[in-house]
């Protein structure tokens, strides 16, 4: 025991001191913080005024277009060639636009011309704009008051309770979504940085042959483990690093760069890019619905399959490192094992639509496709029996694949030059 | 006394492949013993066994008069033919995490390990990345890795190779001076001069058998051929001499040379005695079989047993 204790203790360290951790877990946060922060401090200092000139050749809309902080209509009754020099004279922040001729319910070409391309979400409230007008004149020209349609445009949203012992609770499919996917994808993320590590780590101690004199001191199977566990807390220790500096980082960009936006003018924002009322009252209601989610199940779910999904998986990586001379081969190798891992996340979009398929339940309880899978089924809380299931499978899986893997790494760590075939792995189970 | 090593019965089978075949032998206590034989005969087989790398399929190994288990591990230091370190981590820091992992406790380690880096004047080396070495500096860094524990019983597999002559002295001197302060020392080498020199103990395995076992002494006596050899000032009269030499009268660096293969009731003193009558005698040796001569015979013979 004294022995593995100090393999983890190796392997962690020396990880740890690399630079290329270090630059990673600095990294990391910025990059994080860079994809959230950026944009929204970009959309808060776009806001330069766009002037669009109207030539409305039926005089229906005059007035109709309503000014707001980015965008001023002008109603001019100039010649349409004559406007458009103006507009191209004006520069990237005049736009010319031209509604043609219509008594209401034919529809009119509208066209607009510009130095540039104007954005999507311009073209798009224009339209919405024109659309809403024209949809008014023909309801008033039916006899019907638009207001009166504007009360009945109803917007329902279901509410999921789950029925459970302790009574209702309020359900939250969306919220469920949410949650499963990102511990889904970030135990699938794990996996693959971390057991390719371990896998590195043994392909680097047999080549440099350093092997044969540790093994003569410690049990193989204690050197895979030891390597196993050290990287583990490697990857613990970079994540718990990201979410610290994340957050930090986060807040102090926040800080420096929105400073003069409250968060209900950044909502407001929000709302103005073609966001409706409703659709941030529901934005609210999902952060509201985030919060129904059972946080200590989930979190001791997530951690179990995270670290279960990364033992077992991380095994398999070493058996796969210990097997070859030189990465060609690992390649070769290392696809029988990345396939489920794949498979699981191009099925959790199936599987996040119907979590309670047939399907979703034999992938969630098979162990090479347990951890990403049940991770994803557990926000929507399935029952407990399944779950218990699909763990106890997952540690028989453990066990199973790193006896498995042991097999392979005791007789593989030793044996250089060979052209290895699946056949020979086999043969090597029965040393 | 008990031999610090024993195997009995030892096989060990890789699929089809049989690579120790009842190999059974006794590596007396303070002893430098040479483990022998062709590439592939199942030395390396051998030695994994004996340092619990993998387990023999039959048979048993005894360390000290005990069934070797994982507490003997610390008292074994075994230096592998395909010599590894971690070519990342700095050679002081390699050298404390063998020892520790060997069972000594961090301060001892440090201490020995400080010890070995006076003795071999490599004190600068402490913080080096050991990729930063020469690779007869790694090798140094590797022997010292493999003793630094102390261990009563050495296995070294070609100890001197990658060494100059004046660092392959310093190595022999230490690996002599190990021996002297009590530690059996095991050679596995293909380097017959290493064998002449130093051992006092040998085993030749061959094909996964053992086929020669003994102290030095015993095989050299074994396979003598009674061949003497004399040299003469001027050449010989054998119109004079009743015995029948060998090879006659050889002329080499102004003297002559003439061997005699002698019968089992023949003494050398008579074949002196006639030959001092004759010519001015100058030197007179049996010429003993080199263990290189013993190897290739053996060997030889064996796969022509097999053919």
């Amino acid at each position: 025991m004294h022995k593995i204790l100090l393999i983890i203790e190796r392997e962690y360290l020396s990880r740890v001191r690399k630079k290329a951790f270090i630059i990673m877990t600095l990294l990391g946060p910025l990059l994080f913080a860079g994809i959230t922060v950026i944009p929204a401090w970009l959309a808060s200092r776009d806001s330069s005024l766009t002037t669009i000139s109207v030539i409305d050749q039926s005089g229906l809309f005059e007035g109709k277009l309503k000014s707001n902080a980015e965008t001023t209509f002008q109603f001019v009754k100039t010649e349409i060639d004559k406007e458009k020099k103006t507009v191209q004279e004006a520069g990237d922040h005049h736009l010319l636009l031209v509604i043609g001729q219509t008594d209401g319910k034919t529809i009119p070409a509208v066209q607009i011309f510009g130095e540039s391309n104007p954005g999507l979400d311009l073209v798009q409230s224009i339209e919405n704009q024109i659309n809403s007008e024209l949809k008014n004149i023909q309801l008033k020209s039916s006899g019907i008051d638009p207001a009166l349609v504007e009360n009945i445009n109803p917007e329902i949203d279901i509410q999921t309770k789950v029925l459970s012992e302790e009574g209702e609770k309020d359900g939250s499919s969306a919220a469920a979504t949410a949650v499963g996917f990102g511990a889904g994808f970030l135990i699938y993320i794990f996996i693959f940085l971390y057991g390719s590590m371990v896998m590195t780590g043994v392909m680097e101690e047999k080549t440099n042959r350093v092997v044969e004199v540790i093994i003569s001191s410690v049990k193989p199977f204690e050197l895979m483990m030891g390597k196993i566990v050290g990287v583990a807390l490697v990857g613990l220790t970079q994540f718990a690093l990201w979410l610290a500096l994340s957050y930090g980082i986060t807040a102090v960009a926040s800080a420096v760069f929105l400073k003069d936006k409250k968060p209900q003018e950044i909502s407001q924002q929000l709302s103005a890019q073609g966001m409706d009322q409703q659709k941030a009252m529901k934005k609210i209601g999902f952060l509201e619905e985030l919060k129904s989610v059972n946080v200590t199940y989930v979190v001791v779910c997530f951690l179990f399959f995270f670290l279960g999904g990364y033992l077992l998986y991380s095994a398999l990586f070493a058996a796969v490192g210990a097997a070859v001379d030189n990465q060609q081969d690992a390649q070769q190798f290392m696809l029988p094992i990345t396939i489920p891992i794949i498979a699981s996340i191009v099925m959790a979009q199936l599987i996040i639509k119907e979590p309670n398929s047939n399907m979703a339940f034999w992938f969630s309880i098979f162990p090479l496709t347990s951890p990403i899978i049940m991770m994803i089924r557990v926000p929507f809380e399935p029952p407990l029996w399944q779950i218990l299931l699909s763990m106890v499978c997952l540690i028989l899986g453990f066990l199973g694949t790193t006896w498995f893997a042991g097999k392979i790494y005791r007789v593989g760590i030793l044996m250089y030059g060979k052209k290895i075939t699946y056949k020979e792995l086999w043969k090597w189970m029965r040393y | 006394m008990n031999p610090i090593v024993e195997t009995k019965n030892l096989y060990k089978r890789y699929g089809d492949f049989l690579a120790l075949d009842n190999v059974s032998l006794k590596i007396p206590k303070g002893s430098i013993f040479g483990l022998l034989g062709p590439n592939g005969a199942g030395k390396t087989s051998l030695i994994r066994i004996i340092t619990q790398i993998t387990a023999a399929d039959q048979g048993e190994v005894l360390f000290d008069g005990e069934k070797i288990n994982p507490k003997h591990i610390g008292r074994i230091g075994y230096l592998p033919e395909e010599r590894g370190l971690y070519k990342k981590s700095k050679v002081g820091e390699q050298l404390l995490y063998f020892a520790q992992l060997k069972g000594m406790s961090k301060e001892l380690a440090l201490e020995k390990t400080k010890n070995w880096f006076i003795r071999l004047d490599i004190k600068d080396w402490w913080n080096k990345n050991l990729e930063e070495l020469s690779k007869g500096m790694a090798q140094k860094v590797q022997f010292i890795s493999t003793v630094i524990h102390e261990p009563e019983f050495i296995i070294l597999d070609e100890p001197f190779s990658g060494f100059d002559p004046v660092n392959s002295d310093v190595i022999r001197d230490e690996i002599l001076r190990l021996h002297a302060n009590g530690a059996t020392i095991l050679f596995s080498t293909h380097r017959m001069d290493t064998v002449e020199e130093l051992c006092s103990h040998i085993v030749l395995i061959d094909k996964s058998k053992k086929v020669l076992d003994g102290s030095t002494k015993d095989i050299k006596n074994q396979f003598r051929k009674h061949i003497f050899q004399v040299q003469t000032q001027d050449s010989i009269d054998f119109t004079k001499l009743p015995w029948q030499p060998e090879k006659m009268n050889e002329e080499k660096d102004g003297y002559f040379q003439t061997s005699f293969k002698l019968g089992e009731n023949q003494s050398p003193n008579e074949l002196l005695g006639d030959i001092i009558q004759n010519a001015q005698v100058i030197g007179f040796q049996e010429q003993l079989p080199s263990f290189h001569d013993i190897f290739v015979q053996v060997v030889t013979q064996n796969q022509e047993k097999h053919a």
